[in-house]
Formats: structure tokens, C-alpha cells, sequence
């Protein structure tokens, strides 16, 4: 599955441009949250240096908001670990996703790994880079401005504090919105809709079963199941000959 | 600010190894030398749409249908994008639409 017909050339302007306006959904929705974050933060005491170095350094949106709880209570870093691996659990099929995708790249692909979040595989797992852009620069540029639109969104959380003075309520829902249409967009390609369905299928029934709080991991381990053992019928006859 | 410096700092570290192991673990266990086992290819093909469906189960986890406003504003503006991306597959037009329209009936529904 290379992507043989992108290139390797090109220059790092051109991808930024083709690779941007992708991003901006998640400019909207990593501002806000990441505001709510540092807002969250301020009022436990943790000015911006501190939200702005755990967004810089840790990068892991939903924990970080975990993790404010276990800042305000005695402190245990084992347990805080363990809980990362729990909540962030999900990374691994993002990395097994990307193994093609970012085969190549050189350096840059260990910082690309390192802030490897939902939304930064939902585009780089949805999108090609167009014909003659350079490969590594158009998802160097995903990942890149990702990481920065939640960094930008944590410090000035962090430094305005409750000064924000427009009603956000729902804004939130972009993201949302974001990964309803790469739903789509997948859901396009008609070899993709069996794995999507069971995606939402294991998920709903995952909810069900496990509640809103613990649907994560019983979700990826049902759809690792099917896919695995559905392997005959979600493939075509000629995927079923290359794997 | 309950703990101090030097503990938040080793808290941070340790959220941030948390992360990082599962971020790297399937490239260190995958090296980008080596072809990787063919049952790991099939799922890289087949993981990112079965993912996309849990992200949007997921961020739709906390809608309560017995209580207002029911799950409608959500329900509304996921059918609405669907539609208009079927109609004029814009990312951007969808998703910036779609969320305007849940701010709209978030701000608007009495229910």
C-alpha cells in the first residue's frame, strides 16, 4: 500500500498550503478546549507555565483534563501513569494505522509519533497528500500545527483566565462535526464500510455494556475481534490474495 | 496549587510516559526497517474507519435521550451534516455548518 504516486520533493511551502486548511477545524476546537483547559488549570491553582508545559510535554487532550484531579489530591505519579495508559490506550491503533503512512520520513517522524492525538490521525489517515506535494512536509505540517493550536489554546486559557467574554457553549462540537465527515469520507470508499460499521457497532454496544466512562478499551478490544476474525468477509477477494 | 514543583513536574513526566509508550510502541514493535507481519498490515487498512466510528461514539457518549434535550441538537446537526456533505463534499462548509447549527439549537430548543 505505498503511496508510490505522491513524491518525495517539493517544497515545505506548497505542502503547508495544501495541508492547512484541513486543520482548521481543529484550530477552532483546540483553541477552545485547550482555553478550557488552562481556565481549568488557573482555578486549581496551576498558572500557565504549568498548563502550557503539561499540554507541551504530555500532548494528550483527554487525560490532561483526567489528570487535573489527580493534581488536586495526594501525590501518586505511579497511579497517574497507569491511568495514561489506560485513557491514551487508543494510540495503538492509531500507530498501527499510520506504520504505512509514515514509513520514510526520516527524523521528523519521531516528533510526528510523539504528538500522534485523535485528530492529527483522523486527517493524516482520511487524506492523501495531492499529486506533486511533498509527502513528509504535508504531514509534518498536520501534526505540527495541531500540537501549536493546543499549546496557543492552553496558554491563553491559562493567561486570560475567566476574561473570555463570548459565549463558546457548543463550539466544541467541531470536533465532533470533524470526525463525523472523515466518518464519511472513509465511508466513501466502499472497501471501508464493513470496518466502519463495525467501528460504530462495537462502540454503541461497548457504551451499552460499559458505560460512558469505560468504553474505550472493551470497544477497541471487540473491534480488534471482528476484524480479525472477519478478515474472509471485510476484504475483497483481491486483499484477501495480499494479506 | 495542592502539590509542589518538583511533584507536579514528576507528575507530568509521568502522564507523559503513559502517553508516549502507547504512541511509540507500535513503531518500536513494527521498525520501519522491516516489513511487518501481513495480519498487522491487514489492520493498518482497516483500523482507521473502525476508529473514526468510535471517535464519534465517543464524543457522542454523554448524550442522554431521556433527559432534555434529548440528544436532538446532536441528532439535528449530524444529519444535517451528512446531508450537505453528500450534497457538496466541503469539509470545511460541513463541519463549520454542522457546528454553527448545534450552537443555534443548543442556544434555541426549549425542551
Amino acid at each position: 500500500m505505498n503511496k508510490k504516486f505522491t513524491s518525495d520533493r517539493g517544497d515545505f511551502k506548497t505542502a503547508f498550503r495544501a495541508a492547512f486548511p484541513g486543520t482548521i477545524p481543529v484550530l477552532t476546537g483546540f483553541l477552545v478546549l485547550g482555553m478550557a483547559y488552562g481556565v481549568l488549570m488557573q482555578t486549581k491553582g496551576y498558572g500557565v507555565l504549568w498548563s502550557v508545559l503539561m499540554s507541551a510535554i504530555a500532548f494528550c487532550g483527554s487525560m490532561q483534563f483526567v489528570a487535573i484531579t489527580l493534581l488536586t489530591v495526594a501525590f501518586n505519579p505511579l497511579q497517574a501513569f497507569l491511568l495514561s495508559l489506560m485513557v491514551n490506550a487508543r494510540h495503538l491503533f492509531y500507530g498501527l494505522s499510520m506504520l504505512d503512512r509514515y514509513r520514510g520520513l526520516g527524523k521528523v517522524r519521531f516528533f510526528m509519533i510523539y504528538v500522534l492525538c485523535d485528530e492529527t490521525f483522523s486527517i493524516a489517515s482520511s487524506v492523501e497528500p495531492p499529486e506533486g506535494v511533498n509527502r513528509k512536509y504535508f504531514y509534518l505540517t498536520i501534526s505540527l500545527l495541531n500540537y501549536l493550536y493546543w499549546i496557543t489554546g492552553t496558554f491563553f486559557g491559562g493567561i486570560l483566565g475567566n476574561l473570555v467574554a463570548f459565549d463558546t457553549a457548543g463550539l466544541d462540537f467541531v470536533l465532533t462535526a470533524l470526525f463525523v465527515v472523515l466518518f464519511i469520507e472513509q465511508w466513501k470508499n466502499r472497501r471501508n464500510r464493513s470496518s466502519a460499521l463495525v467501528g460504530i457497532a462495537g462502540s454503541v454496544l461497548s457504551l451499552l455494556v460499559f458505560g460512558s466512562e469505560n468504553l474505550v478499551i472493551p470497544a477497541m478490544v471487540i473491534i480488534l475481534t471482528v476484524l480479525l476474525m472477519g478478515k474472509e468477509r471485510i476484504c475483497t477477494s483481491q486483499e484477501l490474495k495480499q494479506y | 496549587m495542592h502539590l509542589t514543583g518538583t511533584e507536579t513536574v514528576l507528575m507530568i513526566l509521568a502522564i507523559a510516559a503513559g502517553t508516549i509508550i502507547t504512541r511509540f510502541l507500535p513503531f518500536v514493535m513494527f521498525p520501519d526497517s522491516k516489513r511487518p507481519p501481513l495480519v498487522v498490515e491487514y489492520l493498518g487498512r482497516v483500523l482507521p474507519p473502525a476508529m473514526m466510528g468510535l471517535l464519534v461514539v465517543y464524543c457522542l457518549r454523554n448524550v442522554k435521550v431521556e433527559v432534555p434535550s434529548h440528544g436532538i441538537p446532536e441528532l439535528v446537526s449530524i444529519v444535517f451534516i451528512v446531508l450537505i456533505h453528500r450534497w457538496k463534499s466541503n469539509v470545511l462548509l460541513s463541519i463549520g455548518g454542522g457546528t454553527l447549527l448545534y450552537m443555534f439549537l443548543l442556544r434555541n430548543m426549549q425542551m
